[in-house]
C-alpha cells in the first residue's frame, strides 16, 4: 500500500463507485439497472477528475479582479475533461434508453436472457 | 510547411462536415455525398502517402494556434497515411458491394441517417489514426462506438436491436475502463498530448517513480481497447452483431471498426508508453495467451456453426486473435505481422462477407449450409470470390493471408520462450481453419440435383461481381507484392517513435 | 345613491363567483379541468395468454435450471468470475490511489507549465474571463468539436431507432409496427395549475438558459449547460400544452435546420480557425475586450450554436421518446 490512501480520500470513493457501476453493468439482468451502473461508472470518473483538479484554497478557474496568476486558481483541464465526458454519457444513455424502449415494445420483458431466449425460439 | 500538410486535417474535417450536411438530404443525394467523400479522402490520403514516402518524415499538425504541450494535434507519418488509404478503398468497397441489400433491409426513409452514421464512422476513424492526443482519441472512440451501434441496429429486427445491446454494454465497459487509465496516465505526467506524455513517462521510469499506477494506467488502457476491439473472451456480442446486421455494415464493422481500436492500441504502445516501456511489462504475456486462446476457440466455434455468416464472424474472433499474438511477441517483427495481419484481414472478411451475401441471395435468402449446396454453380462470381476469400484466410499462397501467417511464424522463431506455443497453436489454427473454410468451399461446389432457385449471371449482378473482383485482386496485391508493404509498415513504424 | 345592479349584471362580477365558490356552492374547475382518471392500459387478452405462455415456454426449456444443468453452471460460473473480477478490480484501483500524487497540494505533475499558461495567459490569448471555457472552446477545441458531434450521432441513432415513418403508401413501416405512435391517451388535459404555473416558469427559465449561453465565456456556463435548461422549458411547455401547440414553432423540420445550421457553423469557424492556426495565418477574428459581451473571439458565437443544438436534441429525445416523432 501507497502512502497516500488516506489522503485520497476522494478518488478511493471514485474507484469504489466505479467498481459498483461495473459490476452493475455486468450482473443485472434488468436493462434499465445496467444503464443506471453505466451512469455510475461515468459518474465516478468524472468524480475522480474533479479531485485531480483540486488544489486546497484556490478559486475556481474563473478571472476575478484581473488576477491572472496561477497561483490564484484551480487547474482547469480536468474541469474542461468533465464537460465533454459528461456530453458523451448523455449521448450515451440516451441510445441505451432508446434501444431499452424498442425491446421493451417488442418482448415485454427488460431481461435480456430472456430476450435472447425468445429470439432463440423465433429462430430467425 | 507545404500544403500537402494540410490533408490529414482536410479529410477529418471534410468527412465529419459531410455527415452534418446529410441530415438535410434525401437517401439518394446523400448515397453520392457519402461515395463522393470517401472517393476524395481516399485520394488525399494516397497523396499524402507519396509525399510521406518521398520526404521520409512525420510531421505534426496544429489544431489551432497553440504549440504542443498546450493545443490540440494531430500527426501523420507512412504508417497512417497508408492505413487511412487502406480504410478508405474497403469502406468503399464494402459500400457498392452491399447497397443493393440496403434497400431490402432499411427502411427507405432512413437511408440519409446510414449515411450519416457511415460519413462519421469515416470522421473517426481518421481522427483515430491520425490524433496525436489521447483525449481527442477519446472521444473519437466514443463516435465509432456510437455509429458501429447504429450500423448494426439500423436493419431493425429483434436479433440485430438485442445485439446492439450486448454490443453496446461490452463497449461501454471498455470506454470505462479506457478513460479511466487515462485519468491515471494524465494525474502521472499532466499532459494528455501523446509525445509530451511519452517524454514524462520515461522520466518517471528513468526515476523510477510511479511504478505501479504508471503500470495499472497502462493496462487499464490495453483491457479496455481489447474489449472494444473483442478479443477473445469478451467477443459474445460478436456473432449476433456480424451475422444479422445489413451486408455492408457487416463487412464495415469486421474489417474497419475493430482495426480503428486496435490502430489506436499500437499508437499507445509506441507513441504514447514507448516500445521497449510496453515490452518491459507483464502485459504482454497476458495478450500473448489470450490471442493464442482466441486463436483456437474463435475457429472451434466457427467449426459448430450451421449459419455461413455466423461463421465468418467467428472466424473473426480468431484472425483478430492472430494480431493480439503479435503484440504478445514483444519484438518489431511481430509487430510488422500484426500490422500486415490487420490489412490482409480486413480485406479478406469483408470480401467474404460480400460472397456470403451473393451465395445466399441464390440460395432463397437461407443462410443455412444446408440450403447453400450448389450456390457456387448458381452464383459463379460469389463462388469464386468466396473460394478465394477462404483459400486467403487458410493461408495458400498467392494471397495475403499466407504472407501474414509466413510473417507470425517468422516472429515467432525470434522469440525465444513463446516461438513453440506460437509455432503450434498457429498451426492448430490453420488446420482448423482449412477445416470450415474447406468444408464451406466443397458445399458450395456439391451439385444439388434440381434445386428450385435460379442462376444468377453477370448482367444481374454487375456492381457486386465488380467489387467481388476488386476485393480479389486487392488480396492477390497484398499476397503477391508484399515486400513493399512491409517495407513501408516497418518504414512507418520506425516513423512512429 | 347606490346604484343596483341587476341580478344578471351581478352574477358576472368577480365578486358573486368568489363568494359563490367560498359558501361551496361552486367548483370553479368543474367542466374547466378534464380530471379524467387514466385510462387503463387495455390489452388484448389474447396477446397476454400468448405470452405468459410462451414465458412459460422459455423457462421450461431454456432456463429449466433443474435439468439444464450446463446453463446453470454456466451462469453461476459468469457471476462467481464477475464478482472477482470487480473485487480484484476494486482492490487494484485502491492500491494505485494509494501510490499516486496527494490530492489539494498544488506541487504535483498535473499542475505544469500547461495549466499554468491557460490560467496566466489565458485572458489574454482567448479574451475569455471563464478559463474553462477558453481552454475547451479555444486551446483544445478539436475535443470539444468532437463532443457536438458525438452528440449529433446519438441523436442520429435514437431517430433510427424510434421515429416512426410511413412508407409511401402511408402505412407505418412493419420494422417499426411494434411501437405505438400514440401516448396522448395518458396526458393530462387542460390542466389549469399546470398551464399557470408552466405559463409563468417556461419564460423565466428559457431567458434563464440563455442567459446562461451568453454568459459562457465571462463567468460558468456555456453552450450545453445553457442548451440543457432551455430543452428543460421547452420539455415543460409541451407536458402543460400539449403537441398541437409545440407544433406550431418546432417541427422536425425546424429541428433539422437549426442543428444543420449549427453544426455547419461550428464546423466551418473552427476548420478556419484550425487552418489559419496550423499555416500560421493571421486569424480575421478578433479577441475584443475581456469582460465585455461581444468578446473571446469565437467563442460566444460557438457557445451560441452548441445551445441551439443541445436545446433542441434534448427536446427531440423527449418527443422520440414519447410518440416517436414530433
Amino acid at each position: 500500500m501507497g502512502p497516500n490512501l488516506f489522503v485520497n480520500y476522494g478518488e478511493a470513493v471514485a474507484a469504489i463507485l466505479f467498481c459498483i457501476g461495473f459490476t452493475n453493468l455486468l450482473l443485472q439482468t434488468n436493462l434499465i439497472k445496467k444503464i443506471i451502473g453505466l451512469n455510475i461508472m461515468d459518474s465516478a470518473i468524472y468524480l475522480f477528475l474533479a479531485e485531480k483538479g483540486y488544489i486546497a484554497g484556490r478559486a475556481a478557474p474563473i478571472v476575478t479582479n484581473g488576477v491572472t496568476s496561477a497561483e490564484a486558481y484551480i487547474n482547469p483541464i480536468p474541469s474542461g475533461l468533465v464537460l465533454t465526458g459528461i456530453v458523451v454519457s448523455v449521448s450515451v444513455s440516451a441510445l441505451m434508453l432508446s434501444l431499452t424502449i424498442r425491446l421493451y415494445v417488442r418482448y415485454h420483458t427488460l431481461n435480456l436472457d430472456e430476450i435472447a431466449a425468445q429470439l432463440k425460439k423465433e429462430g430467425k | 510547411m507545404d500544403f500537402i500538410c494540410n490533408f490529414p486535417f482536410f479529410s477529418i474535417l471534410l468527412s465529419l462536415f459531410s455527415g452534418t450536411i446529410c441530415s438535410i438530404l434525401p437517401g439518394k443525394a446523400a448515397k453520392i455525398v457519402n461515395r463522393v467523400v470517401i472517393i476524395t479522402v481516399g485520394i488525399l490520403s494516397g497523396i499524402l502517402l507519396v509525399y510521406l514516402l518521398d520526404s521520409g518524415e512525420s510531421f505534426v499538425y496544429w489544431m489551432g494556434h497553440f504549440p504542443a504541450p498546450w493545443g490540440n494535434e494531430i500527426r501523420a507519418g507512412v504508417l497512417e497515411a497508408g492505413m487511412a488509404l487502406f480504410f478508405c478503398i474497403i469502406m468503399y468497397l464494402s459500400m457498392a458491394g452491399g447497397a443493393h441489400k440496403l434497400f431490402d433491409e432499411v427502411e427507405e426513409s432512413k437511408h440519409n441517417l446510414y449515411y450519416i452514421l457511415i460519413n462519421l464512422l469515416l470522421s473517426s476513424l481518421l481522427a483515430l489514426v491520425y490524433t496525436n492526443d489521447m483525449f481527442t482519441a477519446y472521444v473519437f472512440v466514443e463516435i465509432n462506438t456510437i455509429s458501429a451501434c447504429g450500423l448494426i441496429m439500423i436493419r431493425q429486427v429483434g436479433r440485430t436491436i438485442e445485439a446492439a445491446v450486448r454490443y453496446m454494454i461490452m463497449s461501454l465497459l471498455g470506454s470505462g475502463l479506457l478513460l479511466f487509465g487515462l485519468c491515471i496516465m494524465y494525474d502521472l505526467t499532466g499532459h494528455l498530448l501523446m509525445s509530451n506524455i511519452k517524454e514524462s513517462v520515461s522520466l518517471l521510469i528513468q526515476n523510477g517513480e510511479y511504478q505501479i499506477p504508471l503500470i495499472v494506467s497502462i493496462a487499464l488502457m490495453c483491457v479496455g481497447l481489447c474489449i472494444k476491439s473483442a478479443l477473445f473472451p469478451f467477443h459474445a456480442w460478436l456473432p449476433d452483431a456480424y451475422g444479422y446486421s445489413t451486408v455492408s455494415s457487416a463487412a464495415i464493422l469486421s474489417s474497419l471498426v475493430s482495426k480503428g481500436y486496435i490502430f489506436l492500441l499500437i499508437k499507445i504502445i509506441y507513441r504514447v508508453i514507448g516500445f521497449d516501456i510496453f515490452n518491459s511489462t507483464r502485459i504482454i504475456d497476458v495478450l500473448f495467451v489470450f490471442g493464442l486462446m482466441g486463436m483456437i476457440f474463435g475457429s472451434l466455434s466457427a467449426i459448430k456453426e450451421g449459419d455461413i455468416r455466423r461463421m465468418i464472424a467467428f472466424s473473426s474472433v480468431a484472425q483478430i486473435g492472430y494480431i493480439y499474438m503479435g503484440f504478445g511477441m514483444g519484438t518489431q517483427a511481430g509487430m510488422v505481422a500484426s500490422v500486415f495481419h490487420i490489412l490482409s484481414h480486413a480485406a479478406t472478411k469483408s470480401l467474404l462477407f460480400i460472397a456470403a451475401i451473393g451465395l445466399t441471395e441464390v440460395s432463397g435468402g437461407s443462410r443455412k449450409f444446408i440450403d447453400l449446396t450448389g450456390a457456387g454453380y448458381r452464383n459463379k462470381w460469389a463462388g469464386v470470390a468466396f473460394t478465394a476469400g477462404s483459400l486467403s484466410m487458410v493461408g495458400v499462397p498467392l494471397f495475403s493471408g499466407f504472407i501474414s501467417k509466413l510473417l507470425f511464424a517468422q516472429a515467432a522463431v525470434q522469440v525465444e520462450g513463446k516461438m513453440l506455443a506460437a509455432l503450434i497453436v498457429l498451426g492448430i489454427s490453420t488446420v482448423l481453419n482449412a477445416i470450415y473454410f474447406m468444408k464451406t468451399v466443397i458445399r458450395i461446389y456439391t451439385a444439388a440435383g434440381d434445386t428450385p432457385y435460379p442462376c444468377i449471371t453477370f448482367k444481374d449482378m454487375k456492381v457486386h461481381a465488380v467489387v467481388l473482383i476488386l476485393f480479389v485482386i486487392l488480396n492477390v496485391l497484398l499476397g503477391v507484392s508484399s515486400q513493399p508493404i512491409v517495407n513501408m509498415i516497418e518504414q512507418g513504424l520506425a516513423m512512429f517513435a | 345613491m347606490s346604484k343596483k345592479k341587476s341580478t344578471e349584471n351581478y352574477q358576472k362580477t368577480f365578486a358573486f363567483h368568489f363568494f359563490s365558490w367560498l359558501h361551496g356552492e361552486k367548483d370553479p374547475y368543474l367542466g374547466n379541468v378534464e380530471m379524467q382518471p387514466q385510462k387503463e392500459y387495455e390489452t388484448d387478452p389474447e396477446m397476454v395468454l400468448r405470452h405468459e405462455k410462451e414465458h412459460d415456454a422459455i423457462m421450461d426449456k431454456v432456463y429449466d435450471t433443474q435439468h439444464n444443468v450446463q446453463l446453470r453452471l454456466f451462469h453461476s460460473l459468469y457471476e462467481i468470475t464477475s464478482i472477482l473480477f470487480c473485487l480484484f478490480l476494486m482492490a487494484l484501483l485502491l492500491v494505485t490511489i494509494s501510490y499516486l500524487p496527494a490530492t489539494g497540494v498544488a506541487e504535483k505533475p498535473v499542475n505544469n507549465e500547461v495549466a499554468a499558461r491557460y490560467i496566466e495567459n489565458g485572458l489574454e490569448e482567448t479574451g475569455a474571463i471563464n478559463i474553462v471555457a477558453g481552454m475547451i472552446l479555444d486551446y483544445r477545441a478539436f475535443d470539444t468539436l468532437g463532443e457536438s458531434h458525438v452528440l449529433f450521432v446519438a441523436t442520429i441513432t435514437v431517430l433510427i431507432l424510434l421515429r416512426l415513418d410511413k412508407n409511401k403508401k402511408g402505412e407505418i413501416n412493419p420494422l417499426t409496427k411494434d411501437m405505438n405512435p400514440n401516448d396522448r391517451i395518458y396526458e393530462p388535459k387542460n390542466d389549469a395549475i399546470l398551464r399557470l404555473v408552466a405559463s409563468f416558469l417556461v419564460p423565466i427559465i428559457i431567458i434563464f438558459g440563455i442567459y446562461i449561453i451568453l454568459n459562457g465565456h465571462l463567468g460558468p456556463g456555456g453552450g450545453f449547460s445553457g442548451g440543457a435548461v432551455i430543452g428543460a422549458g421547452l420539455i415543460l411547455y409541451l407536458n402543460a400544452f400539449g403537441f398541437e401547440k409545440t407544433e406550431r414553432f418546432f417541427t422536425e423540420k425546424t429541428y433539422k435546420w437549426i442543428c444543420f445550421f449549427s453544426l455547419s457553423f461550428y464546423c466551418l469557424a473552427k476548420s478556419y480557425s484550425f487552418f489559419t492556426g496550423a499555416n500560421h495565418l493571421h486569424s480575421i477574428i478578433p479577441n475584443g475586450t475581456p469582460g465585455a459581451i461581444l468578446s473571446g473571439g469565437l467563442i460566444l458565437p460557438l457557445n451560441i450554436a452548441v445551445g441551439l443544438v443541445v436545446a433542441c436534441t434534448m427536446y427531440a429525445f423527449y418527443a422520440m421518446f414519447r410518440k416517436g416523432g414530433f
